[in-house]
C-alpha cells in the first residue's frame, strides 16, 4: 500500500514539476489573497497582525479547494482513470499517494503564507514548532478530506461549483482550530496553542482512516 | 411495443398509523405545552420552547443523520448492498435537513430574548449550522444526474465523511464552554435537571417528533422508489418508441416501403440521420 501510494505521489508530483501549475497558479492566487485581505480589512497594522493566522488558513482553505481540484483534473484525460483502476494499484494506495501530493503543495504553500504575513503583515511567530506542528496536523486532515471529495466530484460536470460547497463546510474545523492554533503559537502561549492540536489531530486521524477505507468503493463510480 | 406501465403499489399499511398517531402526539405536545404546563421562574413563558427545540435537534442531529449514516453503511457493506438503502438514507438526510433548519430558526428565536441576540459564535449553533451545509451538499450531489448505482455510492461516502461531524457537535459543547447551556436530560450523571408534567410534555415532544419522522421518511422514500421506477420506465417507454418508429415509419428522405429489419434508431430526430443508419437501401 505504502509503495504503491509512492508510486502514485511521484506521478502527481512529476506531473506537477512539468506542468508547474500550483508554483505558478496556487502561489500567486494565495499571495493574491494575502493582499485582498488586507485591502478588506484597511491598512491599521494592529488589525491585520491579529487576523493575520485566520487570513492564512483562510487562504490555505481556498488553495485546498483549488488543488485537490487540480489533483483530479490531470486524472480525466481519456482513460486515466480507468488506467489507474485497472494498474492494480491498492485504492487505499491511490489515496494516500494522492493525498500525500496534495499535502506536499499545501505544505509549500503554507511556507510561502507564513513568509507572507511575516512580510506583509509583520508578524512574529514565538512558538516555531507548535506553528509547524499545528501546520503539519493540518495539511493531513485537509489533504485527505480534500482528496475524498476530489473523487466524489470527479467527472462531474458541476464539480468546480460542488466541490467547495462539500470541501469548506467539512474543513471548517482546521480553519478553526488552525487559525486559533497559530495565534496561540504567535503570541508565545503554548498550553493553549496545544489544546487546539487536540482538534487537529484527531480530525486528520479520522479523514485519513476512512479515506483509506471508502476510496475503493469511490474509485468504482468513475 | 409500448411496455406494460406496472401498477404502482400502495404504501405499506404501517405508514398512515404512524402519520395519525404523530399528528396526534404533536397536537398533544402542543396543547400540554402551551396550556397545562407551568411558566418557568426565570424564563417565563419562554421555557414553552423546551417543548420544541430540543425535539427538532433531536431527531435532526441524532436520528436522521443516524439513521442516514447507517444506511449509506449498510449500502457500502457489500453483503447488504440493496438500493432500499440509498433510498432510505437519502429520504431521511431531506427529512433530517428540515429539523435542522427548524432548530436553527427555533433556536434563534429563543436566543433572541434570552440571550438577547438571534445569533452568536457559540460551538453548538456553529456546528449545527455548518451540518446543514454539509447536508445540503449531500443533495446538491445527489441531484447530480448518474446511474443509480453511481449516484448511490457517491452519496453514500458523502453522508458518511459527512456524519463524521456529528460527534464534533456534540462533544464540541464539552470542548468550547460557552453560552449555550449544557445538556438537559442527557447530562453526565444522568440525573434529569427538569422536573413533573414539564418533563413528561418534553418526553411527549421527543415522542411526537419521532413519528413524525418516521412518517416523513417513509412517504419521502417512496417518492424516492416511485422516482426511480418512473425514470425506468419512462426510458423503456422513449427506447420503445424509437424501435416502433425506426421500424415502421422511415424517414422522409428515404423513398419507398419500409423494408423488412430496418434497424431500430435512437435519434430523435429522423431528417437528420443519414439514410445508412436506418439501414434502409436505396
Amino acid at each position: 500500500m505504502l509503495r504503491d501510494a509512492l508510486l502514485v505521489a511521484g506521478k502527481d508530483l512529476r506531473i506537477e514539476m512539468r506542468s508547474r501549475v500550483a508554483l505558478w497558479q496556487l502561489l500567486p492566487f494565495a499571495v493574491l489573497a494575502l493582499m485582498l485581505f488586507a485591502f478588506a480589512l484597511g491598512p491599521g497594522p494592529d488589525v491585520l497582525r491579529k487576523s493575520a493566522p485566520g487570513l492564512l488558513w483562510l487562504a490555505v482553505l481556498f488553495c485546498t479547494v483549488l488543488a485537490t481540484q487540480r489533483s483530479f483534473a490531470i486524472e480525466s484525460g481519456e482513460g486515466t482513470r480507468d488506467g489507474l483502476r485497472l494498474s492494480g494499484i491498492d485504492p487505499a494506495g491511490v489515496f494516500l499517494g494522492k493525498a500525500a501530493a496534495v499535502g506536499l503543495q499545501l505544505i509549500v504553500l503554507q511556507a510561502v503564507l507564513w513568509a507572507g504575513i511575516a512580510l506583509l503583515f509583520d508578524v512574529r511567530v514565538q512558538t516555531v514548532w507548535l506553528a509547524v506542528v499545528a501546520s503539519l496536523l493540518a495539511t493531513v486532515g485537509l489533504a485527505s478530506a480534500g482528496v475524498i471529495y476530489g473523487a466524489l466530484s470527479a467527472g462531474l460536470r458541476v464539480r468546480e461549483t460542488l466541490l467547495p460547497l462539500l470541501v469548506l463546510p467539512i474543513v471548517a474545523p482546521v480553519l478553526l482550530a488552525g487559525s486559533r492554533a497559530w495565534t496561540a503559537a504567535a503570541a508565545g502561549s503554548v498550553a493553549t496553542g496545544v489544546s487546539w492540536l487536540r482538534i487537529l489531530g484527531p480530525f486528520a486521524a479520522v479523514y485519513l482512516v476512512v479515506g483509506i477505507v471508502l476510496y475503493g468503493p469511490l474509485q468504482e463510480t468513475g | 411495443m409500448t411496455p406494460e406501465v406496472a401498477a404502482v403499489k400502495p404504501a405499506p399499511r404501517w405508514v398512515r398509523p404512524i402519520g395519525i398517531l404523530g399528528l396526534v402526539t404533536a397536537a398533544l405536545t402542543v396543547w400540554l405545552g402551551l396550556w397545562v404546563t407551568p411558566p418557568d421562574k426565570v424564563q417565563g413563558n419562554l421555557v414553552r420552547l423546551v417543548y420544541l427545540h430540543p425535539p427538532l435537534a433531536w431527531v435532526a442531529l441524532y436520528l436522521a443523520f443516524g439513521l442516514a449514516a447507517l444506511s449509506s453503511l449498510l449500502y457500502l457493506w457489500r453483503r447488504t448492498r440493496s438500493l432500499f438503502w440509498d433510498r432510505l438514507a437519502a429520504a431521511s438526510v431531506e427529512v433530517g435537513v428540515v429539523f435542522n433548519a427548524l432548530t436553527l430558526v427555533t433556536g434563534s428565536i429563543w436566543g433572541r430574548p434570552t440571550w438577547g441576540v438571534w445569533w452568536t459564535w457559540d460551538a453548538r449553533l456553529t456546528s449545527t449550522a455548518l451540518l446543514l451545509v454539509l447536508f445540503l451538499g449531500y443533495m446538491a450531489l445527489r441531484r447530480v444526474p448518474a446511474e443509480p448505482g453511481v449516484r448511490a455510492k457517491r452519496c453514500a461516502v458523502a453522508a458518511l465523511v459527512a456524519f463524521v461531524d456529528v460527534p464534533i457537535v456534540h462533544f464540541s459543547v464539552v470542548w468550547w464552554q460557552t453560552l449555550h447551556q449544557g445538556a438537559t436530560v442527557l447530562n453526565s450523571d444522568l440525573q434529569p435537571t427538569i422536573h413533573g408534567s414539564m418533563a413528561w410534555t418534553l418526553l411527549l415532544g421527543f415522542v411526537a417528533f419521532t413519528l413524525v419522522f418516521v412518517w416523513m421518511v417513509a412517504v419521502r422514500y417512496r417518492v424516492e422508489l416511485l422516482r426511480d421506477e418512473m425514470g425506468e420506465q419512462d426510458y423503456e417507454i422513449s427506447l420503445a418508441e424509437r424501435q416502433a418508429e425506426g421500424a415502421g415509419d422511415p424517414p422522409v428522405l428515404v423513398p419507398g416501403p419500409p423494408v423488412e429489419g430496418a434497424r431500430p434508431s435512437l435519434a430523435i430526430d429522423n431528417d437528420s440521420v443519414p439514410a445508412s443508419t436506418t439501414g434502409v437501401p436505396r
